[in-house]
């Protein structure tokens, strides 16, 4: 019976994660027209689009191989994946155990790979600009994210998500240095894997600001949907990291009961809602760089995290 | 071993790390000023904290002349100079930023390891700050060394200074008759940098150091 | 056992000699590579039952060859057990892709009689137990691919790289006579069984562990020795490749691992910290060079030199916790390195014969002359995908099955009270992430470029798809790689004989645990299933496709690419491999490599192109060898004169020879 529980507890995540994902995006573009004092788009508008995107016809490029058929399918699952396994509104769901934070970086790892094959295939040289400059933001972007994860598991002493969160609730933590560098790093890989300003503009036309929306020009249909679903995934996966790992409360460890899932899911809307209207300000507040000094910016996320390590490295109480 | 205390002093002093990490970073001058300005603004917090945690109410009249002198009054001051100088260009770095910050990472490194292992059987709070504090003097001495504005070079040195407030804060008690002397001279050493900086730039119409190469005497 | 297994490498030696007079003919090359599978294969099964079998017991045998007091002493333990199914995993894929690969072969009678005979030497020094046997089988190994490196004579390249092979190899095997003559000591007992129960002392020990760094370290490729690696291996043949990559380089390890972590005794403190360097730095400059290639092989090529260096950081790591009697975790670290050994040599064979496979299609190795063979070479591009994915170390494959351990192991390295480790660890494993996101760049620039895209010659457009025999190789190898992402945990467990015989401690047992999945630490602390991500992936891709074809839309169109408006008929228009490196080349070249673009404009009104050129300087080149040859051609110039003096002048030279010899003997007491 508690097992049967817990598979329906993995499954809520599941269908949760799938359905809220697009909200969230929503929510943001509203807050950001919000902030600019426009009307902007209705909140449900990306569920529309999405719906719409899907029933359209596929028109692909004569040269597109199986890997451009294939990418969406594989890009939607691996982020699906990946989101489903960070603890939302309960930890320790039943197979959470089986990937850990570094294999889902890994996964999504993944995705990314396959997504610049993807731009490669057709042979234009728009999916060019957007695959070189994607796996040099990448090539930085990971080892920061990787340094961060070292930093949390040599405090959590775990690398399990569920363990890390559990950690955080408790009066063990602290009010750490290496904790507060690992956050700000967190934030500006977050920044970067979502293309958000100011590593890339998610509703630009401009091909020369273009980085995500480069690699999936040549996308249409379903195909299309996919990949803006697998977006919209991947920004709820890393707001929910971030709520998971600094912000825990109200995440308790599985169990069945009602009143600690309605508690969970309650305090997880208030984060997600908390984090997006953050994100909606900065984005308004910031300006786009330069390509070339999306380096610096994510090399400094790359020192904050080995220095949170090295602090880590060198003193128990850092 | 580790309470509030201990985790509030050590994530100030980690920002305060971090803050002159972060002026290495910086290439315009009004951008470097302000950074300084939180640079100052944080050394406050910090010793505020101290005192609050050693009881020494002399630390909060230290850290009350860091916030007024160090985060307003030279910050200000130093925008007016540089208004009136006339420099809004970018700053030239001698050392590209990628290698100042690997310099920088490696310089922290050092200091901890000297530090932790220099003073192994002092008071684990103290001890810590001191690393962080030989951090900072390190880094602003970095700033120093990789910058040709005269200004900036200005702000490394003042960073530096704030380094060792943070030290001199750290180890307990430290009478207000040794932060008075040491805020002055630091007012008058900034007096006579800025008469300096003025006369430089009326005789020589620069303010980069290296210009003042061509005015040495022949080497024969 | 030791006896079966030499038997075989006779029966491979026998088939070089049967290959000399009869490579001419049709029938030598099914015949030949026929017998070094055959053998191969069987030599493998002799090692997996070495290795699984419950006789932990090492066993040798001494023949009376060789020198006369010495003889000849060969031993199967565990970890030579280990590394013959490695040697020969991967010789018998070789040999099956070389029978259908050898069809184009326009001189097989310069590859054919040394092929096996190279099996053969890689062989002999796993299974050698005495430092002569071990050093001639070094030497016969290095020259029988000398061989083979030169074996396409008619390109000046390959002569180039041949030479400076064959230096390094001399380099490398003279600085290993001397490990092991330190080894031997005054007695001069080269056996390795006296040597094991005798270790030096810890000064001796030291020069020892530079001299084998050294000596190892310049045939697996550590910078700063490397730089005959990416000139050697791409000018062999693609099967020879493979070996030297995927396998001989292993051998390499293998010497490195005997020497240090057997006969050394217990490590000194600052050994894992020389090692740890060497290996983060090599890691870091063999993918930074891989990224500014146009040769595919090359690119290859530095990318094992890459992969080898997160070998050494993995046995430098375990070394640091061997020398703080932390077996466990010493277990740890070990079973990442040898298991990333393992995984190495699966995907690097299988990225080789996928670039033989296109060499053969189209004659080209340069990246910037081919592109969309995905259209025209299906099932290549397929396995080459599977490879590409294995090396950037993506789940569920089994690069990152290695690399998480690895990080798992440097995740408990807080506990070394070494402070040098304290700031090294932290810095080695940013390296090793760094070198992880750069790998998966390199990759899916060598694939996109070299398979998908449209074509940029007509070589290109012309392709056609590889034999059976080669498809069978790879399909082997990728099948192999995605086993061992699966099932990671059998893997683990068949090391724990070899890792319990080096470090003395062992991971916990993998097997039994639920869901397949591997704990390697404890269970709290973190887990991993390839298994359930690999189902997981699979289930929710086919439910998200049935679901949106049957409730939404399946109909797709066909029509020219949209590129925004402005499709351009011309190949070249897309991005070529120098453009895709170009934002990383920005970004790390200009402090590595000194990259410089130099851009020349034509005048206004002319027709002439516009040409972008790049410039890249090689540091490790420029500051280590060139000087170094340098001043040995100005020393050999400077001796030069003495083959142009007088009679007279030679005549002096003899009496003041025989005078400065009186003198001595009149002075000496």
């Amino acid at each position: 019976m508690a097992v049967i529980g817990h598979f329906a507890l993995q499954g809520v995540q599941m269908m949760l994660v799938l359905l809220l994902a697009p909200l969230l995006t929503g929510f943001v573009r509203k807050m950001k027209a919000r902030l600019l004092r426009r009307q902007g788009p209705p909140l449900f508008q990306p569920y529309r689009d999405l719906i719409r995107l899907m029933r359209k016809e596929v028109v692909l490029a004569e040269n597109a191989s199986w890997l451009f058929r294939f990418t969406p399918y594989f890009v939607f699952a691996t982020t699906w994946i990946a989101a489903s396994l960070v603890p939302t509104f309960q930890s320790g769901l039943l197979f959470s155990w089986s990937t850990d934070l570094i294999a889902l970086i890994a996964l999504l790892g993944s995705a990314r790979f396959f997504l610049a094959l993807a731009g490669l295939d057709v042979g234009t040289s728009f999916g060019g600009i957007g695959s070189s400059r994607e796996v040099m933001i990448a090539s930085l972007a990971e080892p920061a994210m990787l340094m961060i994860v070292f930093t949390l598991a040599l405090i959590v002493g775990s690398t399990q998500l569920s363990t890390m969160s559990a950690f955080m609730n408790s009066p063990a933590v602290g009010l750490r240095v290496s904790l507060g560098l690992g956050l700000i790093a967190l934030v500006i890989v977050a920044i970067a894997e979502n293309a958000r300003i100011p590593v890339d503009n998610p509703a630009t036309h401009l091909e020369l600001t273009m980085v995500h929306e480069a690699m999936v020009l040549e996308y249409s249909g379903r195909h299309l949907a996919l990949i803006e679903l697998s977006a919209y995934l991947k920004l709820l996966l890393y707001v929910s990291l971030i709520a998971c790992l600094f912000a825990p409360w109200g995440i308790s460890a599985t169990t069945v009961e009602p009143k600690t899932f309605v508690i969970g899911l309650a305090a997880y809307a208030v984060k997600l809602a908390a984090m997006s209207t953050f994100l909606a300000m900065f984005e308004t507040a910031v300006a786009k760089m330069r390509v070339f000094r999306v380096p610096e910016f994510l090399g400094a996320a790359l020192m904050m995290g080995l220095l949170a390590t090295l602090l880590r490295f060198v003193s128990g109480s850092f | 071993m580790h309470g509030l205390v201990f985790d509030v002093a050590h994530l100030l002093a980690g920002s305060l790390v971090l803050i002159s990490f972060i002026e290495l970073y910086q290439d315009r001058l009004f951008a470097l000023i302000n950074i300084f300005a939180a640079h100052a603004l944080v050394l406050a917090l910090s010793v505020a904290w101290q005192a609050y945690v050693q009881e020494a109410p002399h630390l909060y009249i230290t850290a009350a002349i860091a916030l007024v002198f160090k985060a307003v009054v030279i910050p200000m001051a130093l925008h007016r100079i540089i208004v009136r100088l006339g420099i809004h260009r970018e700053i030239e770095t001698v050392v590209g930023i990628g290698p100042a910050m690997l310099l920088g990472m490696g310089l922290v490194a050092l200091s901890m390891v000297v530090m932790l292992r220099v003073t192994a059987e002092a008071d684990p709070l103290a001890r810590e700050d001191l690393a962080f504090s030989l951090s900072v003097v390190l880094l602003g001495l970095l700033l120093m060394v990789t910058r040709r504005n005269a200004v900036s070079q200005v702000i490394g040195f003042m960073s530096l200074e704030n380094g060792l407030v943070l030290a001199a804060t750290g180890a307990k008690g430290m009478p207000l008759v040794v932060e008075i002397s040491v805020a002055f001279s630091v007012l008058i050493a900034f007096i006579v940098i800025g008469i300096f900086l003025f006369r430089i730039r009326e005789r020589f119409d620069t303010v980069d150091v290296q210009a003042l190469d061509r005015f040495r005497g022949e080497r024969k | 056992m030791p006896g079966v297994a030499l038997s075989l490498v006779g029966i491979l030696l026998a088939a070089a000699a049967i290959a000399i007079p009869t490579s001419g003919t049709r029938m030598a090359r099914p015949l030949v590579y026929g017998i070094c599978l055959a053998t191969t294969l069987c030599l493998m099964t002799v090692a997996a039952t070495a290795l699984i079998g419950k006789s932990a017991t090492p066993s040798s045998l001494a023949l009376p060859a060789g020198l006369p007091q010495l003889g000849a002493h060969f031993r199967i333990d565990a970890l030579s057990a280990f590394f013959l199914f490695v040697v020969n995993l991967g010789a018998t894929a070789a040999s099956l892709f070389a029978i259908g690969y050898g069809r184009h072969e326009e001189t097989p009678e310069r590859v054919l009689p040394f092929y096996p005979a190279y099996l053969a030497g890689m062989n002999l020094v796993v299974l050698a137990d005495d430092a002569f046997v071990f050093l001639v089988a070094w030497e016969f190994m290095s020259l029988t691919s000398w061989a083979l490196v030169i074996a396409n004579h008619k390109e000046s390249d390959n002569l180039r790289a041949g030479y400076i092979y064959l230096l390094m190899a001399s380099f490398g095997t003279l600085a290993l006579l001397l490990a092991f003559g330190l080894l031997a000591g005054a007695e001069g007992n080269y056996t390795f069984a006296v040597i094991r129960s005798a270790p030096p002392s810890a000064g001796i020990a030291a020069l020892i562990l530079i001299l084998a760094i050294i000596g190892t370290g310049s045939k697996a490729g550590l910078v700063p020795l490397h730089a005959w690696l990416p000139l050697a291996h791409p000018a062999a043949p693609s099967h020879v490749s493979a070996l030297m990559s995927g396998v001989m380089t292993k051998v390499a390890v293998y010497g490195f691992i005997r020497i240090v972590f057997e006969m050394l005794g217990p490590p000194g403190w600052w050994w894992s910290v020389v090692v740890l360097v060497c290996g983060g730095a090599t890691a870091t400059m063999g993918v930074l060079y891989a990224l500014m290639q146009r040769d595919l092989k090359r690119v290859l090529a530095y990318s094992t030199i890459e992969n080898i260096g997160i070998i050494f950081s993995a046995l430098g790591l375990s070394l640091a916790f061997k020398s703080e009697g932390l077996a466990s975790i010493a277990a740890l670290a070990l079973t990442a390195g040898l298991f990333h050994i393992f995984n190495h040599s699966l995907f690097k064979s299988l990225l080789f014969f996928g670039s033989g496979a296109v060499l053969n299609a189209t004659g080209e190795r340069d990246m910037e002359k081919l592109g969309g063979l995905i259209h025209s070479m299906p099932q290549t591009a397929f396995v080459f995908l599977v490879g590409c994915m294995a090396i950037s170390a993506l789940p569920p494959l089994n690069g990152f099955v290695s690399e998480w351990l690895a990080f798992q192991a440097i995740l408990l390295s807080p506990q070394l009270p070494l402070w040098s480790l304290k700031l090294i660890i932290p810095a080695v494993g940013a390296l090793l992430a760094l070198s992880a996101a750069l790998a998966a760049a390199c990759f899916v620039r060598a694939f996109g470029i070299t398979f998908l895209g449209r074509a940029r010659t007509p070589a290109a457009s012309r392709a056609q798809e590889t034999d059976r025999f080669s498809l069978t190789a790879m399909l082997i190898l990728a099948a192999l790689c995605l086993v061992a992402g699966i099932l990671p945990g059998v893997f683990i467990d068949l090391l724990a004989a070899t890792v319990q015989f080096l470090v003395g401690g062992r991971m916990p047992p993998q097997t039994g645990i639920e869901w397949l999945s591997i704990i390697p630490i404890a269970e709290g602390r973190s887990s991993y299933n390839g298994l359930l991500v690999f189902l997981f992936m699979i289930i929710s891709g086919t439910l998200a496709a049935i679901a949106i074809h049957r409730l939404a839309s399946d109909k797709v169109r066909r029509g020219p690419a949209w590129d925004c408006g402005y499709p351009d008929p011309s190949p070249l228009t897309q991005y070529s491999a120098a453009s895709f490196g170009q934002p990383i080349r920005r970004v790390f070249g200009t402090i590595v490599f000194r990259a410089q673009e130099v851009g020349e404009m034509p005048p206004p009104a002319s027709t002439a192109p516009a040409r972008l050129t790049v410039k890249l300087s090689d540091l490790i080149w420029d500051t280590f060898y060139a000087p170094i040859s340098g001043g040995i051609t100005f020393a050999a110039e400077q001796l030069n004169r003495l083959q142009f003096l007088t009679i007279r002048r030679y005549l002096t030279l003899v009496f003041a020879a025989l005078v400065f010899l009186l003198l001595v003997l009149a002075i000496w007491q």
